[in-house]
Formats: C-alpha cells, sequence, structure tokens
C-alpha cells in the first residue's frame, strides 16, 4: 500500500502516439495542499501528463496515484468507466479553451455536476452554484448564457465549475493561455485565492512570473522528460541544467 | 394564350383536395419514418461495430447515388418479386422514407461530430459518465445544429412526394393526371397543382423556422 | 442472380446512359447560363429585376421539378410551345436547376470577405468594376463546390424525364423491370451506370477545387 503523504503521485509515466513518445517515464509526486508549477516548451508532454491524472490521456506504462487510490487500475468496461468517473469527481479540471457548456446557464453549468451526480437538490444546487460563483467574483452573472461572458469571466465560471464538485485536487491546463492579456489577471487572481486556501494545484502554464509568485515547487519539462525541479527561486533564478537556462532566457520576458 | 380557361379546374376540387390529403398523408409517414430512421442509422454509425455499420455505408452509399425515382420503381417492383405483396402506398412510403433516412442519418452524425470534443472532455472531467454526457451536453448541442437542414431535407420530401405517382399513388400530381386525362387541360391543372404545391412549401417552411427560433430560444 | 439478362440488357443501358448525359449536360449548361442572368439580375441596382429574380428562385424551388416538366411538355401546347420530349426536358431541368445554381453562385459571392470589397472601393473602384475584378474571381473558387452538388442533383433529376417518354436511363430500367420482373439485376446495372456518372462528376468537381480553391 503507498503511503498517503501524497496527494497525486505519478509513477514512471509513459505515452507514445504511434512513434512519437510523448512522456518518456515521468516521476512526480504532490504533497496535500502543495502548489506545484509545471513549465516547458510545447510538445514538451507537460499538458499530456496533466491530462494523464485524470485519464483525459491514458498513459501506455506507468501509474497515477490520487490520495492512496490507483488512478489508472487496469479495470475493462463498465468496471472501469464507474471508477474513472467516481474519481474524476474527486478532481477539477480547468482547460485552455474554457468548455463551459453553451446550451447552459452559468448556474446550470456549475449545478450540473452536483445535481447528477451528487444527488443534490435544485434548492441546495442553487445555494451552492451561488457560493461558488461569489468565490470568484461573477454572483451576478448568475443566469447568463456563457456566450454573454468575456473570456476571463468564463474561465472564472470554469473554476468554479470544477470547485463545485469539490474535488480534492484542482489542475490547471494553461487556464490564462487564451486569455487576452487583460484578462489574465483576474483568473490568476482566483488561482492565488484557492491556493491560500491550500487546494492542492497542479498548474501547466507558461506564465513565469505567475508560477514564480504562487507556486511552491516548479518542474521543467522538456521532450517529455523532467528535467529539473524545485522551490521557485531556485528554478528560476539559479536554474542548473543548459536547457532550463535556455527556455527560461527565452521566456522570462512574458510577463 | 389561346382558350387557357382556369374554370375547368373547378368542378375538380373535390378530386384535387382528396389527392392533396393523400399527399400529405404520404409527407407526414415518411417525414416520420425517415427521422427515425435516420436517427438509428445515424446511431448505427457512430457507434456501432465497424461490421454493423457496413451495411448502412453501403445503403448510404447506394441511396444517395441514384435517382430516388429509380429506388421507387425497384421498391415496388421488387417487393413483389419477393413475395411481399403490399399496395403501392407501402412501397411509396418505404422508399420516400428510406430514401430520406440516409440523408437525415448524415445530418445528424455530421451534427454530433461537429460537437466540440472539448465539450465532452469539460463534462467528463467532472465525472460524468459517457451516457450523462452525451445526455445532458452532446446531444442538446447537436440537436440545435441539425434542426436546419433536417428542415431543408424535409421541403425536399415534400416536393418529392410527387414522385410516387409514378407508381400509382393517387396523391396530388397523380390527381391531376386524372383530370388531365378527362378534360384535355394540362396546362390548367399542372399550374394549379404547382401553386398548391407552393403553397404547402410556404406553410412548411414557416412552420420550420418557427421550430427553429424555438430552439434557438432556449438559448 | 441471372446474369445473362444483365449481359443481354446492357447494350441497351449503355445508350440510354448517353441520353442521360446528353440531357444533363445540355440542361447543366443552359441551368448555368439563366443562373448568371439570375444573379446578374439579383445584383441590379434596379428593383424590378432584382424582384423578379428572387421570384423565379422562389418559385422554381418551391415546387416539384416533376410539376414543372408536366406544366412545359404537357401544357406547352396550350400556349404556342410544342416540344419534343427531350427539349422538354432539358428546358424543363435546365430551369430547375438554374434556381438551386443561382442560390450557389450568390451565396458563394456573398462569402467573399466584405473586407475586399471595402479594399477595392477605397482605391477608387466602382460596384462593377470591384465586382469584375475582385469579388467574382475570388467567388469563383467558393463556388466550384455548391455548383458541383447541384450537377449531381441535376444528374439524379434527369430520371425524372422518363415520364414524359425521353428514352433515358431510368425509363430504360423501368421497361426492363416491368418486363422481366427482375428489379434486382436491373436495378444493379441502371444504379451502377448512376454511380459512374455521379462520381465522375464529384471528381471532377474535386480536382477543380484543389487546383482553384485550396491555397
Amino acid at each position: 500500500m503507498i503511503s498517503e503523504k501524497f496527494m497525486v503521485e505519478v509513477k514512471g509515466a509513459r505515452k507514445a502516439y504511434g512513434a512519437l513518445e510523448v512522456l518518456k517515464g515521468i516521476d512526480l509526486s504532490v504533497s496535500r495542499g502543495q502548489i506545484v508549477a509545471i513549465i516547458g516548451p510545447s510538445g514538451s508532454g507537460k499538458s499530456t501528463l496533466l491530462r494523464s491524472i485524470n485519464q483525459l490521456e491514458v498513459l501506455n506504462d506507468g501509474e497515477i496515484w490520487l490520495e492512496g487510490e490507483q488512478v489508472n487500475r487496469p479495470l475493462k468496461g463498465r468496471a472501469y468507466e464507474q471508477h474513472i468517473n467516481a474519481v474524476r469527481q474527486q478532481m477539477g479540471m480547468v482547460f485552455q479553451h474554457f468548455n463551459l457548456f453553451p446550451h447552459l446557464t452559468v448556474f446550470e453549468n456549475i449545478a450540473l455536476g452536483p445535481i447528477k451526480l451528487k444527488g443534490l437538490s435544485k434548492k441546495a444546487s442553487r445555494e451552492l452554484a451561488m457560493e461558488y460563483l461569489s468565490k470568484v467574483g461573477l454572483a451576478n452573472k448568475f443566469d447568463e448564457y456563457p456566450s454573454r461572458l468575456s473570456g476571463g469571466q468564463k474561465q472564472r465560471v470554469a473554476i468554479a465549475r470544477a470547485l463545485a464538485m469539490q474535488p480534492k485536487v484542482m489542475l490547471f491546463d494553461e487556464a490564462t493561455s487564451a486569455l487576452d492579456p487583460e484578462l489574465v489577471e483576474e483568473v490568476n487572481q482566483v488561482m492565488k485565492q484557492l491556493a491560500a486556501e491550500h487546494m492542492t494545484m497542479l498548474i501547466v502554464t507558461h506564465e513565469m512570473r505567475f508560477a514564480g509568485e504562487v507556486a511552491d515547487r516548479i518542474v521543467f519539462m522538456d521532450g517529455g522528460v523532467v528535467v529539473e525541479e524545485g522551490a521557485p527561486q531556485d528554478i528560476l533564478q539559479n536554474p542548473v541544467h543548459e536547457r532550463t537556462r535556455s527556455f527560461l532566457k527565452k521566456h522570462l520576458h512574458d510577463r | 394564350m389561346q382558350g387557357l380557361d382556369l374554370s375547368i379546374v373547378t368542378p375538380y376540387s373535390e378530386l384535387l383536395a382528396t389527392g392533396l390529403w393523400w399527399t400529405v398523408v404520404m409527407f407526414v409517414s415518411s417525414s416520420i419514418l425517415s427521422l427515425l430512421a435516420g436517427i438509428a442509422f445515424a446511431l448505427i454509425v457512430l457507434y456501432a461495430p465497424k461490421l454493423m455499420a457496413l451495411p448502412v455505408r453501403f445503403m448510404t452509399w447506394l441511396l444517395m447515388g441514384t435517382p430516388l425515382l429509380l429506388q421507387l420503381y425497384v421498391i415496388y417492383y421488387g417487393l413483389v418479386q419477393v413475395g411481399i405483396d403490399i399496395p403501392a402506398l407501402g412501397a411509396g412510403i418505404i422508399g420516400l422514407s428510406l430514401h430520406f433516412a440516409v440523408y437525415n442519418a448524415d445530418v445528424i452524425r455530421a451534427g454530433v461530430v461537429s460537437v466540440d470534443p472539448g465539450q465532452i472532455e469539460g463534462a467528463r472531467s467532472i465525472g460524468l459518465s459517457r451516457g450523462q454526457t452525451q445526455r445532458y451536453v452532446v446531444v442538446p448541442q447537436a440537436l440545435r445544429s441539425t434542426i436546419a437542414p433536417l428542415g431543408n431535407n424535409l421541403i425536399v420530401l415534400l416536393k418529392d412526394t410527387s414522385l410516387v405517382s409514378i407508381i400509382g399513388i393517387a396523391e396530388l400530381v397523380y390527381s391531376a393526371q386524372l383530370a388531365v386525362s378527362e378534360t384535355y387541360s394540362p396546362f390548367e391543372f399542372y399550374l394549379t397543382v404547382a401553386v398548391i404545391y407552393y403553397a404547402a412549401n410556404l406553410v412548411l417552411e414557416v412552420g420550420l423556422h418557427l421550430l427553429e427560433k424555438k430552439v434557438e430560444m432556449s438559448r | 442472380m441471372d446474369l445473362t439478362l444483365i449481359q443481354r440488357t446492357f447494350p441497351f443501358f449503355l445508350e440510354a446512359a448517353w441520353i442521360t448525359v446528353q440531357i444533363s449536360v445540355l440542361a447543366l449548361l443552359l441551368g448555368l447560363l439563366v443562373a448568371f442572368v439570375l444573379v446578374a439580375a439579383r445584383l441590379s441596382t434596379v428593383f424590378l429585376f432584382r424582384c423578379l429574380a428572387r421570384i423565379y428562385v422562389s418559385v422554381f424551388r418551391g415546387t416539384p421539378c416533376l410539376v414543372q416538366l408536366f406544366i412545359i411538355y404537357f401544357g406547352g401546347p396550350q400556349i404556342g410551345l410544342e416540344l419534343e420530349p427531350f427539349a422538354a426536358g432539358v428546358i424543363g431541368l435546365g430551369l430547375n436547376i438554374a434556381a438551386y445554381m443561382a442560390e450557389s453562385i450568390r451565396g458563394a459571392i456573398s462569402n467573399v470577405d466584405p473586407g475586399q470589397e471595402e479594399a477595392a472601393r477605397s482605391i477608387g473602384f466602382g460596384r462593377r468594376q470591384t465586382l469584375w475584378l475582385v469579388t467574382l474571381p475570388q467567388a469563383a473558387k467558393l463556388m466550384i463546390r455548391p455548383l458541383g452538388v447541384n450537377a449531381v442533383a441535376l444528374i439524379k433529376g434527369s430520371a425524372l424525364v422518363s415520364t414524359i417518354s425521353v428514352v433515358e436511363l431510368s425509363y430504360t430500367a423501368q421497361r426492363f423491370i416491368s418486363s422481366t420482373y427482375k428489379p434486382f439485376e436491373i436495378f444493379m446495372v441502371s444504379a451502377l451506370l448512376y454511380i459512374v456518372m455521379v462520381y465522375s462528376v464529384r471528381f471532377v468537381v474535386d480536382y477543380l477545387d484543389n487546383r482553384f480553391a485550396a491555397r
């Protein structure tokens, strides 16, 4: 039995698309309440790694553990379906392109999961949705449709939607990459607030400054492997590896 | 214009009205059947194992690449050969329904596939099952994008009901032909029939437009 | 499966298919011609022309092609129009498909980036110059596919002229089906010929599309 001292554990993750190896054996451990930022060039595999944690990508080899329970158990058919649905309820994911449901209002977007999966009554779900919507600062958009919101607002709703399931860990897949620069800060604020509340967070990002401000640990990935990891000051200020150095040199100008 | 006399149509109003009635019957029954079958075919092509989808794909290819008229002949004469002796009406409904079912299936399939895959990821990431994802996230969105093209197919279906006159179903065109054989005034009768079709088409278009607006409203 | 039947009747079908091809090509040409006139009318500054074009398109798309053929062939003599079945077929199909083609062309024109017209006008080109030099050349690429769809519809629609006694592919098929009572084999042959025609058109359309439009 794996010790439960880690919230999320990745062991020996390997993934290939045909001949292209995207993950070449990744090990990663995230403690409860820890904020880990994953940085690296495009194609380094960082998104794939994040998505394999909630099985939106299936690994060819390796294990994913969530608080002592194996996520990628080799089950088949219905058993697998029931297992993975249950596991995903405990993880929240925020996507680069929001993926809000356009045919539902903001309230319905947030309440869909709690109502259908946790059997919440309509009334209770309204209260729940209002709570999380207020938390991200958009209480007044309760009955709006996503198409009427700005990018930053959509992403905040997306965060509220993920939080409404009361997950143990939040996964952020380049949450601000598709936003206009002026809209990035409002999302970063929400993420910082979550961090302050000790939510376990894995953040794939190319905002170096934000990563430095919010993360407990930074992981630099390149070419499907973890090149270097450590405390923000160490990685960002004094990187050990040449690859890390050259990557940061190019990117430290952005934000 | 020599000797055109629209009043020649009047005594045959009842005949034409009966013909129109049968046109409507053909239209409504074929619409319903072709939509249901279209959904079934689309589901098969989308989700069933390749082997099962193959006959559906073949039939689609066949029915889309050949004239409806030819298909109607074959079904009408073919059923008799196989021993199923149903009246022309049945053959007509089957022929129309099958033909439009494959077109509808194509539209439905395209609608489902066009739903942004990110939507599915968003739904699954909360923990919704495949079935729940389809039901609450994919289908509602697919529905919105298929309503208009399906409506267009219905408009074509209405006009194509005229073809079943060829296999002897007493709809509008056939009734007009009867009248023409007695009065020798094809122009007046076929013109009248054209006007009736035009009016019916208008009614259908308005109805579809309202339906689309209603679906759009719940946005 | 009666293979000898297929063998015996094939030459008739081939001949009939040739008639189908002729009708389709002629109707297509007529249709394109009329379609361009319709589009020109639609874009005209004269209100009457625009109206007439809209009415034409609405009427021909809002009524069954079969009825249109009957009016022209059977009803024609009453208004002084005595046509041979072949000619009536070509004219009927052509006039019908013209309405659909007009919409395809009009759609392509309206899909050209409006910024193009703005740029041309701001240089000083007039309405007509802009149309000829800037809009139409770009619309031409966009209309290939929709016109291809129309052409395929026309080939399949040509079956309708069998009802006004043109001895084309469907007429021949019906004749043999009702005399031999072997619809399956007859269908196979005629279906095959139609499919060959349809896919040839698709092939040409794909080629043209790739050559001129896929930049």
